[in-house]
């Protein structure tokens, strides 16, 4: 068991792109955790995906020793969609680098990041980071720091995580500043887990903190949230490699295997404690973080269904916190209504399934979980809008909103609050940070904020602006839902709900577009976009005209022979709309929405 | 009674290459023209001697240019060939080419049909499709050729050339119909773009489907009405002058193409000759066989292929081979589905609803709509 007094607990905090993953990987190397022929980048971002986009995605811990201390530097995810997986890990921590890029300064996810460290009661080292690019401002970096964060601008360590200058003395800093942990080795056993990755030699593998009381090899445990029991087959801690210990004392960080056969039976925030002594209480803080924007998932080729299916079961066991149930579209055949935390997890979902599992995949127009007031008194989720009751049975629905946070340039105010008024976000504040630096608070619905804000808010800031956001309750709004139908049927997957003032231009585009996708065939096909009875838009694919070969004599009869069987071949591959054949390159190309 | 069997005779050598052509033609091999002649004897000889080639019920010279060659010596390959009494011999004749001479020596040598390439008989449309004859000449042979005595003879047409209008077309059309004595049977094509060609690499020049549609849908009728019978998609006849020879490929029947790029069908197995005459020639004189390649077709595929060639002729195909909703593309008349005239310029999406009648699983799946 270590000595409690000789240990330090940090996480590096930092807007994406300010160089969090480069000062872990100088850590490791100075602390020489790993020397220089193992090093690679990113070395605590395992997973392809991560190192690709250059973002954190699971937490990751590591113990490297530093002038006779311990030191335990978690890895917190980067980026919004994973703010709860943040939360636990700072829970785990009694201290936190913030790191700021000096060419840039303070950018939203800096000022989120810093609240919820204080919220946490950490004790903050704060850094400036890239002091070798030419565009380095730290003076006006540091003055910004100490006006916005009250942060003394005096105390403010200048480093190079690329070229490794100033990091030891932020590593002694770490030393000096920040508390050793408290907590008696002789209590009941509290501890908490930060992060669950799935391994399939193991099974889930748990990041762990002990926050009181002391977790020995031979232990039987009880996670206190799910209610379960468990033996332990190892403890340990990691340097980076793993090393297995038969202790793990106060203060400790390290990691639990114990037979678990997914993560969802070891979900960040989870308390483990022992199932002969237990505690009287679970730790404070554990949320079953709730699924934000929802997408259906489906398979290219119908006869890959099985296989979606194995790979979504395979993801969730490291992943609990996207969700999928079955659905089928008349349009696109059997697939999966998904659920994630938001848009870039939707996407590295997605994409995993993709890369990982070999998959070619279809995904609806991300949507968001609305909440239908009927006029009968009951009350509906619905987060696939083609369930959307009719209009006639409708009190009223409500959606979910967000609190959304946004830092820009003070030039770019004007396009800031363009883009918001266009996506029916509302003023909650506006601030100067400094002459060159704005803040905004807009209450957004989370349904705008999903096409494309994002995209939006870096082009029209030239990618100075920074975002941030949390979920901020639900509100009413006046919202329709938008059917599109191809010869008078109703295409599941292109309905939508959209804000009223919207569904004409929604509506026009999608038929607009299905009108250039879809192949002329044998008769005319009317394209309509409606509300209920209501048609928005209506436009006509022509009727084919003519395809038959002219000539058809001795040398002609193989190869219109092949032509009409690869044509029979192709037919199979078209899904049925009524009577009309829809290549699904169409449903794939209309299902685009970015431009 | 003897069972119908063609022979086909391909002759690849051209004054000039029209740049829409596909076909294997040639026009710098004039100088291979006596080998290859010699060729299509011996090629013609061996398949008679192994029992490959019994007395043809049609023979048909196609190409290429036929009337390039040297009337006698297409003669020559001619009368080689077995014929049933009473056969069918067509040859294919540039209108530049056609003289007295010439056409007395290809009735001598038993030939029953001409199929003049007029393709149209507008200067501006004849220059866009790279042909080199005029209306002049259109006119002198057709004359020539409704006098020189044949049973049956053939004119063919293009329609959507580069620059032609609907007015352009409905006159060419009216023009031939106009001839003082017009020909019996109309070839009308709708313009094919190509792979490889020169046509294919300019867009600009492409028809537009709609247009032909049009285009095809007023000859249907004007032929019609100057007593001309729909007999296959791009073919019109007055009665009694159809070509025995084409309804051969139409019902699936056996026939033995001679040359080089010539097809073969017997029961089911097709083959085909090398693409080049220069290779063509080299193998037939070393005594090896010219064929290139060959496949044969499973009963399923022999019974696809045969509805979807019936498809394209009045004869149609029974009503039960066609699944799902048909709209105006076909009638059903005594149990046979035949296209109608939107349905024929429709024929490939049709041939698509085909259903094997041989299989139990029965064809397409389609959604009930």
């Amino acid at each position: 068991m270590l000595d409690i007094a000789q240990i330090r607990n940090f996480s590096i905090i930092s807007h994406v792109d300010h160089g969090k993953s480069t000062l872990s990987d100088r850590i490791l190397e100075l602390t020489g955790a790993v020397d220089a022929r193992n090093m690679r980048a990113q070395y605590l971002d395992s997973m392809d995906i991560e190192r690709e986009r250059g973002i954190t995605i699971k937490a990751q811990n590591v113990r490297v020793q530093w002038k006779g201390h311990t030191l335990h530097l978690i890895d917190t995810p980067g980026h919004v969609d994973f703010g709860y997986e943040v939360s636990r890990s700072l829970a785990a921590c009694e201290g936190a680098v913030l790191l700021v890029d000096a060419s840039q300064g303070i950018q939203a996810q800096t000022l989120a990041n810093c609240y919820q460290a204080l919220e946490n009661d950490l004790e903050i080292i704060t850094v400036l980071n890239k002091i070798d690019l030419p565009a380095a401002d730290p003076e006006r970096c540091a003055a910004e720091i100490e006006q916005v964060l009250g942060l003394p601008a005096a105390e403010i360590l200048h480093i190079s995580a690329k070229t490794g200058a100033g990091v030891p003395e932020l590593l002694d800093r770490v030393v000096e500043r920040i508390p050793a942990p408290s907590g008696r080795a002789d209590a009941p056993l509290q501890a908490l887990i930060f992060d669950s990755a799935y391994d399939q030699y193991r099974g889930v593998v748990s990041s762990i903190r002990v926050m009181e009381g002391t977790l020995h090899q031979r232990d039987r445990l009880r996670f206190m949230q799910v209610g379960a029991n468990h033996e332990i087959e190892e403890i340990g801690a990691r340097t980076p490699e793993p090393v297995p210990v038969d202790v793990l004392g106060p203060g400790e960080v390290g990691y639990l295997i114990a037979g678990i056969k997914d993560v969802g039976g070891a979900r960040s925030g989870e308390t483990v404690t022992t199932a002969t002594h237990p505690a009287p209480a679970p730790l404070d803080g554990y949320r079953d973080p709730k699924p934000m924007v929802f997408c259906g998932l489906f398979p290219i080729d119908g006869d890959e269904l099985p296989d979606l299916r194995d790979a979504l079961e395979k993801l969730r066991l490291n992943d609990a916190s996207f969700t999928y149930e079955p659905e089928s579209s008349r349009a696109l055949g059997f697939g999966f209504r998904c659920g994630f935390l938001g848009l870039l997890h939707m996407e590295i979902v997605r994409e995993r399934l993709e890369r990982e599992f070999n998959l070619s995949l279809i995904a609806t127009a991300p949507s968001v979980a609305y909440r239908a007031f009927l006029d009968n008194g009951n009350e509906v989720d619905v987060d696939n809008p083609s369930e959307l009751p009719e209009a006639s049975a409708l009190d009223h629905v409500d959606e979910p909103m967000l609190k959304a946070t946004i830092l820009t340039p003070s030039e770019y105010t004007g396009a800031v609050m363009d883009l918001c008024q266009s996506r029916r976000a509302e003023m909650v504040r506006m601030e100067y940070l400094s002459p060159e630096r704005v803040e905004f608070v807009y209450s957004i619905p989370l349904a705008e904020l999903v096409v494309n804000f994002f995209d939006q808010l870096k082009s029209r800031t030239k990618g100075y602006a920074s975002l941030d956001y949390e979920p901020d309750g639900y509100a009413t709004a006046d919202l329709v839902k938008v059917d599109v139908l191809i010869n008078h049927v109703p295409v599941d997957a292109f309905s939508t709900i959209v804000h009223k003032t919207q569904a004409d231009y929604y509506g026009r585009r999608m038929a607009e577009k299905l009108k250039e996708l879809i192949p002329r065939q044998m008769f005319e096909v009317p394209i309509q976009a409606a509300i209920g009875g209501r048609v928005l838009a209506r436009e006509t694919v022509k009727a084919r005209r003519k395809d038959v070969l002219a000539k058809c004599y001795g040398g002609d009869i193989t190869r219109k022979r092949k032509l009409l069987e690869k044509q029979k071949e192709g037919k199979k591959k078209m899904k049925n709309i009524g009577r009309v054949e829809v290549p699904q390159e169409a449903f794939v190309s209309a299902l685009k929405l970015e431009d | 009674m003897t069972s119908p069997f063609g022979v086909y005779v391909h002759v690849p050598f051209c004054r000039h290459r029209c740049d829409y052509c596909a076909f294997a033609t040639y026009t710098d091999r004039d100088h291979l023209m006596e080998a290859y002649v010699h060729a299509l004897g011996e090629e013609l000889r061996r398949g008679i001697d192994d029992g490959g080639i019994p007395p043809a019920s049609s023979v048909f010279v196609g190409g290429g240019t036929p009337s390039r060659l040297p009337a006698d010596w297409l003669a020559s390959v001619l009368v080689a060939i077995p014929r049933q009494p009473g056969a069918e011999v067509t040859v294919e004749c540039n209108p530049e080419d056609v003289t007295e001479a010439l056409l007395a020596t290809y009735r001598s040598a038993g030939v029953t049909r001409v199929s003049l390439g007029v393709q149209s008989t507008v200067p501006h449309v004849l220059e866009g499709l790279g042909r080199r004859h005029g209306p002049p000449q259109v006119n002198s042979a057709a004359e020539l050729v409704a006098s020189a005595g044949f049973a049956s003879w053939n004119m063919d047409l293009i329609m959507g050339g580069a620059g032609e209008r609907k007015e352009d077309w409905q006159q060419s059309l009216d023009e031939v119909l106009g001839l003082p004595d017009p020909p019996p049977h109309i070839s009308a094509y709708a313009l094919t773009v190509e792979p490889g060609t020169p046509l294919s690499r300019s867009p600009d020049r492409h028809p537009d489907d709609d247009q032909q549609a049009d285009r095809y849908e007023w000859a249907d009728a004007r032929l019609a009405e100057a007593g001309y019978r729909w007999e296959e998609i791009s073919n019109w006849a007055r009665p009694g002058h159809e070509c025995r020879h084409n309804h051969l490929y139409w019902s699936q029947g056996n026939y033995r193409g001679l040359g080089s790029a010539a097809h073969s069908h017997q029961d089911g197995r097709r083959w085909w000759n090398v693409r080049t005459p220069d290779r063509y020639v080299a193998l037939v004189h070393s005594g090896a066989s010219p064929v290139a390649a060959e496949e044969r077709l499973d009963e399923s595929q022999r019974r696809f292929e045969r509805l979807a060639l019936l498809l394209r002729t009045p004869a149609g195909v029974p009503a039960e081979a066609l699944s799902g909703d048909l709209d105006d593309l076909v009638t059903i008349e005594a149990g046979r589905a035949v296209l109608t005239r939107r349905g024929r310029l429709l024929a490939n999406a049709v041939s698509a609803r085909l259903v094997d009648p041989g299989s139990s699983t029965s064809g397409p799946v389609d959604a009930p709509t």
